[in-house]
Parts: C-alpha cells; sequence; structure tokens
C-alpha cells in the first residue's frame, strides 16, 4: 500500500538524514519505527508527506507516484494521509472543534472553511469522533485549555476525520506520562484496526513500541539496520541500533492485561 | 563521565565568574575608553548660548503659565474642527494601512514566501520607514496641496512600513509545527494562513493596530505643521499669533485623547491573549 524505493535525502548542511530506504508496507499494517535521535525518523515520515522534499527516490500511496505530484496534486493526496505529532501540534489558539475540523480543509473550500461553515456530515462525524476519544464535552474550549493526552487525542481526531488510508505518527508519546503514553498508543492501534489503517508510528519507546504494534523497523543514521517482528528485537539487535548498553531491562515483557483503557 | 583534558581540581575552592563580553582584555579596555572620550568630545561640541536662553527663559515662562488658564472658549469652532479632522485622518489612514500592511506582511516573512515576493515586500516596507512622516508630508502636501488628504496619505504609507515589519517578524517567529499540522491535512494556502498562521499572529496584530492607532493621532497633530490638516494646523495658526492660552488648551486636548488611547490600547491588548 505504501512503498519506499531508494529513498534518500541529504539536507543542505550536507547531514545524510536517509540514505537509499526501502520499505513496503501491506494494507492495514501497524509499524513501529525506532532508532536513536537523529537516525532520520522524523525526516522519513515527513519524506512520505513532503512537508520536507525527498533529494532522491519514490514514494508510492497505492498506484500514485508522490514524489512526481504537482502541488494541487500533493494537496489531494495529503488528505488520504493523516499526520499525528509529537508536541500535538494543535493550534493552540483555535477551538478543539476548529482544530478536529481543521483535517476537512482539503475537502472544502476556502470560504467555507474561512466562515467555519463546514458541511453538516463533517461536523457529525467531528463529534463522533470526539465522543470515541471521550472529549465530545470540551469541543468548544481552546486547545491550550487541555492536558497533553488529551490534545493527543484531538491530534488524533483530527488525522481521523481525514478519513485516511495511512497514519504518519510522529513520537506520539514523548511528552507524555508513561501511562498516558500506553493509552495513547493503545488508541492509535485500536483505530488504525477498526478502520483498516495503515500506520508508521515513530517512538522512542521500545518496550512500548513491543507492546502494540507487528513489526518494527530499527533505523540508525539514516539506513535500515532492523525490520522484522517485535520479539526480534534481541540485544544483540537493539545494539546495532543504539550501540553498546545492557539491553535486558528494556525489553523485558510488560504485563498489560491490567491496564485499562481510556478513562 | 569526565573530560580529560579538564581538570577540575585547579577550579575547586576558587570563586567563578561570568565569562566577559569581549574576550580579549586589551580589546575591552579601548572599546570602553574609547567611548568615554568620544562622550566628553561629543558633550564639548555642543554650543550654549547662556543670554539666549536667558531670553528665552522668560517666553516659555509665559508659556508654561498660559496651561494655567487655557482658553478653549474663544477659538472654539477651530479647535473642534481640528480635533475632527485629526480623528478623521487617524481612523482613516490606521483602516486603509493597516488593511495593506497585512499582505505585505504575509510576503516578508520569510517562512511563508519565496524569495523575490519577500525582497520585494522588504523593499517596500524599507522605503516606508526611511522616508519620515514629516518628510512625506511635505512631498504630498507640494502634490495634493494643503488639507487633510495629504495627512492621511502620509500616515497611511508610514503605518505600512511599522504594521507590516512588526507583524512579519511576529510571523517569522511563530510555531512551525502548528502551521504544518494544517499544511498536513491538504488545506490549500489560504486555508494554511487562516487556520495555521492567523491564530498564532492574532494577538500581535490586534496590539499593534491599537497602537498605531494611538502613533496615528499624535503624529496628526505634527502633521499640521507642514500643513497636512488635523488639529496641527490649528495649533500652528495659535502659536503664530502667541496665543498661547489657546495653545495650551489644544495641547490638553491631545494630551487627553493620547492617554484615553493608552489606557484603551492597554486594556484591549491585556484581553487578548
Amino acid at each position: 500500500m505504501l512503498r519506499l524505493e531508494k529513498l534518500v535525502k541529504t539536507y543542505k548542511t550536507g547531514d545524510q538524514a536517509l540514505q537509499a530506504v526501502d520499505i513496503e508496507i501491506p494494507e492495514g499494517q501497524v509499524l513501529a519505527l525506532i532508532g536513536p535521535s537523529g537516525a532520520g525518523k522524523s525526516t522519513l515520515i515527513r519524506c512520505i508527506n513532503r512537508l520536507v522534499e525527498p533529494t532522491s527516490g519514490k514514494v508510492y500511496l497505492g498506484n500514485v507516484e508522490l514524489t512526481r505530484l504537482s502541488s494541487s496534486g500533493l494537496r489531494r493526496e495529503r488528505r488520504r494521509m493523516g499526520m499525528i505529532f509529537q508536541e500535538y501540534a494543535l493550534v493552540e489558539r483555535l477551538t478543539v472543534m476548529e482544530n478536529v475540523l481543521s483535517g476537512r480543509l482539503g475537502y472544502v473550500g476556502f470560504w467555507r472553511s474561512y466562515l467555519r461553515k463546514f458541511p453538516q456530515s463533517d461536523v457529525d462525524e467531528a463529534f463522533r469522533l470526539l465522543d470515541r476519544v471521550d472529549l465530545a464535552h470540551m469541543a468548544d474550549k481552546r486547545a491550550d485549555e487541555l492536558s497533553g493526552g488529551q490534545r493527543q487525542r484531538i491530534g488524533i481526531c483530527r488525522a481521523l476525520i481525514q478519513n485516511p488510508a495511512l497514519l504518519l505518527v510522529d513520537e506520539p508519546t514523548a511528552s507524555l506520562d508513561p501511562k498516558t503514553s500506553r493509552q495513547i498508543m493503545r488508541l492509535i492501534c485500536e483505530l488504525c484496526k477498526e478502520r483498516g489503517l495503515a500506520a508508521i508510528i515513530n517512538i522512542h519507546d521500545v518496550a512500548l513500541a513491543q507492546m502494540f504494534v507487528q513489526r518494527v523497523i530499527g533505523l540508525r543514521l539514516g539506513a535500515v539496520e532492523f525490520d522484522g517482528p517485535p520479539a526480534g528485537l534481541t540485544p544483540n539487535v537493539l545494539t546495532a541500533i543504539y550501540g553498546e548498553e545492557d539491553w535486558e531491562a528494556t525489553i523485558e515483557h510488560v504485563d498489560d492485561e491490567n491496564d485499562v483503557a481510556l478513562q | 563521565m569526565s573530560n580529560s583534558t579538564f581538570d577540575v581540581q585547579k577550579k575547586i575552592g576558587k570563586p567563578w565568574n561570568k565569562p566577559p563580553l569581549v574576550g580579549r582584555k586589551w580589546l575591552r579596555w579601548a572599546l570602553f575608553s574609547a567611548f568615554i572620550v568620544y562622550l566628553i568630545l561629543a558633550y564639548m561640541t555642543i554650543e550654549v548660548n547662556w543670554s539666549r536662553v536667558y531670553v528665552g527663559l522668560e517666553r516659555g515662562k509665559k508659556f508654561i503659565l498660559a496651561f494655567t488658564n487655557p482658553d478653549f472658549t474663544s477659538r472654539s469652532a477651530d479647535i473642534w474642527e481640528g480635533i475632527f479632522e485629526s480623528i478623521v485622518i487617524t481612523v482613516a489612514s490606521s483602516v486603509v494601512g493597516i488593511a495593506i500592511s497585512i499582505p505585505i506582511a504575509l510576503g516578508a516573512a520569510r517562512n511563508l514566501a519565496p524569495l523575490p515576493i519577500y525582497l520585494v515586500c522588504r523593499g517596500i516596507i524599507a522605503i516606508s520607514r526611511a522616508l519620515q512622516e514629516i518628510i512625506v508630508a511635505i512631498l504630498l502636501v507640494a502634490i495634493f496641496g494643503f488639507g487633510p488628504l495629504a495627512g492621511f496619505l502620509t500616515l497611511s504609507f508610514a503605518t505600512i512600513g511599522f504594521l507590516a515589519k512588526l507583524l512579519a517578524e511576529d510571523i517569522e517567529s511563530m510555531d512551525r509545527v502548528q502551521a504544518e499540522a494544517i499544511k498536513a491535512s491538504g488545506a490549500r494556502w489560504t486555508q494554511w494562513i487562516n487556520y495555521g498562521v492567523q491564530p498564532q499572529v492574532m494577538p500581535r496584530l490586534i496590539g499593534l493596530s491599537v497602537y498605531r492607532l494611538d502613533i496615528n493621532f499624535r503624529e496628526s497633530a505634527i502633521l499640521g505643521l507642514v500643513g497636512a490638516g488635523g488639529i496641527g494646523a490649528t495649533l500652528n495658526t495659535a502659536f503664530d499669533r502667541y496665543e498661547y492660552d489657546t495653545a495650551a488648551a489644544i495641547l490638553l486636548i491631545i494630551i487627553a485623547i493620547v492617554m484615553a488611547l493608552e489606557y484603551s490600547s492597554s486594556a484591549v491588548r491585556s484581553r487578548v491573549q
């Protein structure tokens, strides 16, 4: 469904963020991207929706080659890729509802969005999604009044209302406490399952990734170092990705059964 | 983890000082003494004619005493006409100036505009800022004749340089990720500005606009001195006729209005967060 071919990104400063990355992701697969800071995880997912322009290589979403699209074609394809950000990236001075509806901007015209007159179906869907994450009562609050976990749930709604085929998730739990992190990861994975979405999740927390995803890719210096099931992350593999360290505590199996879903 | 080349033992037990701004000691002292010498020389070039000051003091006293009995009545028609004209100039030039400034500010923000547009918009701002209001007013009075039209055009022009520059700087320092999130949804450029950029810079835009309104009123009082209409024209006439009591009345009104604007602008700014 998503295919990266020899994707290269070299920044103007000469930093090689990605060197010839090949990845293929089938329909509905949730994939975790791990690796040390600076390994190119953020660059990789930003090259997919071209918030960062790749230097060379190809990205296919379905049959469409994203890397060749003109700006209007790119806008159309971006609607099929929902993005969830580190630090939430909600527009702080807009209301929760405006933030969620901003996910529909690719589908409505300028004046409609300017006057905040979105189609009824969009508004209904926004309320349904907000209710799904237990925040429907917050619709008219300003985004900066919310807690971190709540903001990230709004961020998830904003990505989902696009009705995407793929989620690009950049460090969704980086600024959340351990419990909220698990809830957010669980929510993202549940929603992907419900809707049959594929997802790429950048994540620092290896144990958390192992807990929720079917496939893990380890990046190191902009190249794929590991690609396999979470169980394959042995101390040797982690040393190859991150460098020498005592890994036994990190990959210990975490019992997750008693941790209830969102409250 | 310890750095092998850094010997901590030498530092322990000794006071710590902030590293100086200029590293080299001789350069630091040279800069400092050059500044002092310049300051002394500069003050020595100012000539004061003390006998002239003595004569002037008398006139100054008369002027200040006029404030104790300002004359609002004998030229009240002229005064109110002037005030009204100043307010019209202020409001009209602020509205037009701000409306033109916003697109220029968007173009002058390096994170929004491509280089050619950026350079053109920065150029407009530079021209507007380089030409002082009085100079522009003298030019426009020469073109359009005496009266409020010249004042209105001058202040609209001056507003562009002020507002577009400061707004563009605010846009450049906005949170990139919030705007990026809007872009990632497939929004078109205008929607991106409306959802990703505008909410972030709105408090600054409102604050600057109210402040500029305040400045434009004060400037409109000065522009009258070069014939560009408004209360300044009335004030100038009063001075020319040595009617210090009428001049005092006009100045008191200007002070009152500026203070009212000052208070309301700080009230507005604290409300918009």
